[in-house]
């Protein structure tokens, strides 16, 4: 072992919080309201059990704390606020996955972690637990304001304006439990980013919130509004330039409000705010919305910069060490050992401290479940983080953990690690780094399974060479039309469909999430999961014959369009 | 193939306390396998199997009871839609991730 | 219907007044809709007793804004518990159009939105025959930080987060 992936003593912060991950550290206040809503949702329960509340009403109250009605038991989502965890909460995770749950859980496109097997007389003691170490699955469900999502390379990025989390936090505690917005016509999600490079997938949220400077590098919103996936998939439209830091609050609470009191309530297909950006057109939306802005009391919503402070000085910061912009034990590594470079070259991102790199660890095994993990691989993480990223691990939006803050030395170490555990594929952002929900395997909405089908692509291009050949492609699967395995912005997107009591699956190109955001366009009929998968491989199989110098596939695919490959996959029909 | 409105059928729900599925016996009591569900041939007994099933959920034992369509083989009812049959058997895959060794 | 005001079943002297239905010769307090208030104005200024206008939950604060110094409460409706836009009336009227009056929140609500209704300005809140008041009472206890400004709190709250009641109650 080098000397480098020995245990290093990190002193504990010096502002005298817990750990120096970067997580907003809760104080007495936060963990008494924590304390208090376990309380009321224990009580919530005694009184499903007991008939006080029936269960059209009880519902709504138990998805407000995350907990859904599956096809095989309870699915508890707990919140990962925008993604980001230190390891002791990862380890009671693992601890509670494996008490309560069959020892593993389920990382989710929202940045959330989702437990399959739960029983709702044990969800009180499961959020006693979660309340220990600052958790809770507040709103990561129901008709309110989601958990706010964001960037999983914040406070990381090279590439980054303002730190998101900050802002995510605010927006955390904003919306929790509030008073006006709890029962929306719809639920309403929020995603924050502070890069150019748009790694939130802002453009398919409800809000999508860019942190940016003006000219005096005084912090500001770029706000959109009205995107998001489903039966009709839109992508967000801006609804203004720039919101000042201390009007982000107001600016919200307006839109909020225009959105309850006109959003639909008659069809719940037409009650997401998109509808009624498109209805009224963003015109007319965005003068409902300035005129409640301007005569709202302003100055109640004002969003003190003391506040603001307040709040950043509750995020540990990284005590880096100071080191050479380039470290001579990665390159050697690199030239050493191929399979490793190959995992640098897709899994590790730049970070903005000299020295230091932001590893990707993907939740994609070859033939694997996209987004699950082991309460044994969860604890063998958090060990990592521990050893190697300051006790902090992320979460992203396409199912993967992020160690953030790695020393450049340390990759060769860490990445045998996970290789060890199953998570050393060098795949993040290839095909095989696929999106896919739940599917008909647990979910009482799908219409057909997901991950099955994952599992066989993951399988068929299991060939590293092959997968590191085809380049950025991004393959994402959803059970039916809700989309949460957001297939509408894959670069190959997959619907699963019910075709007259069988399952099949409809196939979309073009799609994108990033900061170009496209809604995918559907190729032909649906298949069967045996047709899909060949028909994957013709997609495949037309861009590699076509592709030019440097051409990924959306390149590829813009320059020749969607004929080549429509004639493709169903010549055969 | 007879129309999936002509076929026998079975009562199920999840149970209130755990979500567990249930399907409804001969008896009027709740099984797990779906094995012991009781099949109903004639529209007015599943009428009176979905009463039981109702009175139960009033009695905050189940969820939301209904009927599914099932073939009878020699094992048992097999539930005809995907989503049925899957909640008697289970998820179609591992549960555990697929671990290196 | 039961009423419940500050956490305390209360009697109600309020009459729900038809649309045809004549007006009562004694003084007893109506509430009748805003369709008969434009109507009938006259006369039911006029009268002795109370006078309040019930909102429909699809019609809005703006569409009652100059009528409301005639009126001494506003009902709002939910028609089923799931319909949220009566706190975004009720902070209207409270936080844009300044109403001092009482707003009382009558059809289906439950108990675990008390608390958001009294924080949106509401006063008093219908509840079902045959529900434990106390199941009321209790839930404008059960949290007791907010992190939101909210209309019934006296503070100029400029602040996001961390407020205890108790200090607004103070």
């Amino acid at each position: 072992m080098s000397p480098s992936a020995t245990a290093r003593q990190i002193a504990p912060p010096a502002n005298g919080l817990p750990s120096h991950a970067g997580i907003y550290h809760y104080d007495q206040m936060d963990r008494d309201f924590l304390t208090e809503r376990v309380e009321q949702f224990r009580r919530q329960v005694a009184r499903r059990l007991s008939g006080d509340l029936t269960e059209d009403e009880f519902k709504p109250l138990r998805l407000m704390n995350g907990l859904y009605l599956q096809l095989h038991a309870y699915m508890l989502r707990i919140a990962v606020p925008y993604g980001v965890l230190t390891s002791r909460q990862v380890r009671q995770l693992a601890h509670i996955a494996r008490t309560y749950d069959k020892g593993f859980g389920h990382f989710t496109t929202r940045q959330n972690l989702q437990l399959n097997w739960i029983k709702l007389v044990d969800v009180p003691a499961i959020l006693d637990l979660l309340a220990e170490v600052d958790l809770h699955a507040i709103q990561t469900s129901g008709n309110c304001i989601r958990n706010v999502t964001s960037d999983q390379f914040a406070g990381a990025a090279s590439d980054e304006v303002v730190d998101p989390r900050h802002y995510a936090e605010v927006l955390r505690q904003w919306s929790t439990l509030h008073p006006e917005f709890s029962f929306l016509p719809r639920k309403f999600k929020i995603a924050i980013t502070g890069s150019a490079n748009d790694r939130a997938a802002i453009c398919i949220h409800d809000v999508g919130l860019i942190a940016k400077r003006d000219a005096e590098g005084r912090v500001g919103f770029e706000v959109y509004v009205g995107g998001g996936l489903g039966r009709t998939p839109f992508i967000a439209k801006k609804l203004r330039d720039f919101v000042p830091e201390d009007e982000l609050i107001a600016y919200l609470e307006a839109t909020l409000r225009v959105y309850n009191a006109y959003g639909r309530r008659d069809n719940i297909y037409k009650a997401r705010i998109k509808i009624l950006v498109h209805e009224l057109g963003i015109e007319k939306f965005r003068d409902e919305v300035e005129a409640e802005f301007a005569r709202m009391p302003r100055a109640e919503y004002r969003l003190d910069p003391a506040i603001v402070d307040g709040i950043k000085a509750r995020f540990a910061s990284q005590p880096y060490e100071t080191l050479e912009p380039i470290s001579g034990v990665l390159a050697r590594a690199r030239l050493e050992d191929q399979a490793f470079n190959r995992w640098v070259r897709t899994n590790v991102a730049a970070h903005r401290q000299p020295g230091y790199a932001i590893a990707t660890i993907t939740l994609k095994p070859a033939g694997g479940i996209p987004g699950d993990a082991s309460a044994d691989q969860m604890d063998a993480i958090a060990a990592l983080a521990d050893r190697y990223s300051f006790g902090e691990i992320r979460v992203t939006h396409e199912q993967n953990l992020v160690l953030a803050h790695v020393r450049q030395d340390d990759l060769p170490a860490l990445w045998k690690a996970l290789s060890d555990i199953g998570f050393g594929e060098a795949n993040s952002g290839l095909i095989t780094d696929i999106i896919a929900c739940p599917g008909l395997d647990y979910c009482a909405l799908a219409n057909a399974r997901s991950i099955p089908l994952a599992q066989r692509i993951s399988e068929r291009f299991a060939d590293l060479d092959r997968q590191h050949d085809i380049g950025e492609l991004k393959i994402k699967i959803s059970g039916c039309i809700n989309a949460c395995g957001h297939h509408h912005v894959g670069h190959i997107g997959i619907l699963g469909v019910d075709k007259k009591g069988v399952e099949a699956y409809q196939l979309t190109l073009g799609g994108s999430a990033s900061e170009e955001g496209a809604i995918g366009d559907i190729m032909g009929p649906a298949l069967s999961a045996d047709e899909a998968l060949d028909a994957i491989g013709a997609v495949v199989g037309v861009y590699l014959e076509q592709r030019q110098d440097g051409e990924r596939f959306l390149d590829t695919l813009a320059r020749i369009g969607h004929t080549p490959f429509k004639d493709k996959v169903y010549a055969a029909h | 193939m007879a129309r999936v409105t002509d076929a026998p059928k079975v009562v199920t729900a999840n149970r209130l306390q755990d979500g567990a599925v249930v399907w409804l016996g001969a008896a009027g009591d709740w099984s797990i396998r779906v094995q012991d569900a009781q099949v109903q041939a004639e529209a007015p007994a599943v009428e009176a199997a979905l009463a039981i099933a109702r009175a139960s959920a009033a009695r905050q034992e189940v969820v939301e009871p209904y009927a599914v369509d099932v073939a009878v083989e020699a094992a048992g009812p097999r539930p005809l839609k995907t989503r049925e049959w899957i909640r008697a058997a289970g998820p179609s895959i591992d549960a555990l991730p697929a671990t290196a060794a | 219907m039961p009423l419940i005001e500050s956490g305390k079943l209360i009697d109600d002297a309020w009459a729900r007044l038809g649309d045809d239905a004549p007006l009562p010769a004694s003084d007893v307090p109506v509430i009748v809709s805003l369709a008969r208030l434009r109507k009938d104005r006259d006369a039911l200024v006029g009268r002795n007793g109370g006078l309040g206008v019930f909102l429909a939950s699809n019609q809005h604060p703006k569409d009652v804004a100059d009528l409301l110094a005639d009126v001494a409460l506003v009902a709002l409706d939910f028609p089923k518990f799931r319909d949220g836009r009566g706190f975004t009336v009720a902070r209207e009227l409270r936080e844009y159009l300044g109403y001092r009056g009482t707003i009382r929140a009558v059809g289906h609500t439950i108990p675990d939105q008390y608390l958001f209704l009294v924080r949106c300005g509401v006063d008093q809140v219908e509840i079902p025959e045959g529900k434990d008041a106390a199941t009321w009472a209790h839930a404008l206890t059960e949290i007791t930080t907010a992190y939101q400004v909210s209309v019934a709190g006296p503070l100029p709250v400029a602040r996001l987060a961390r407020h205890k009641r108790a200090e607004h109650a103070a």
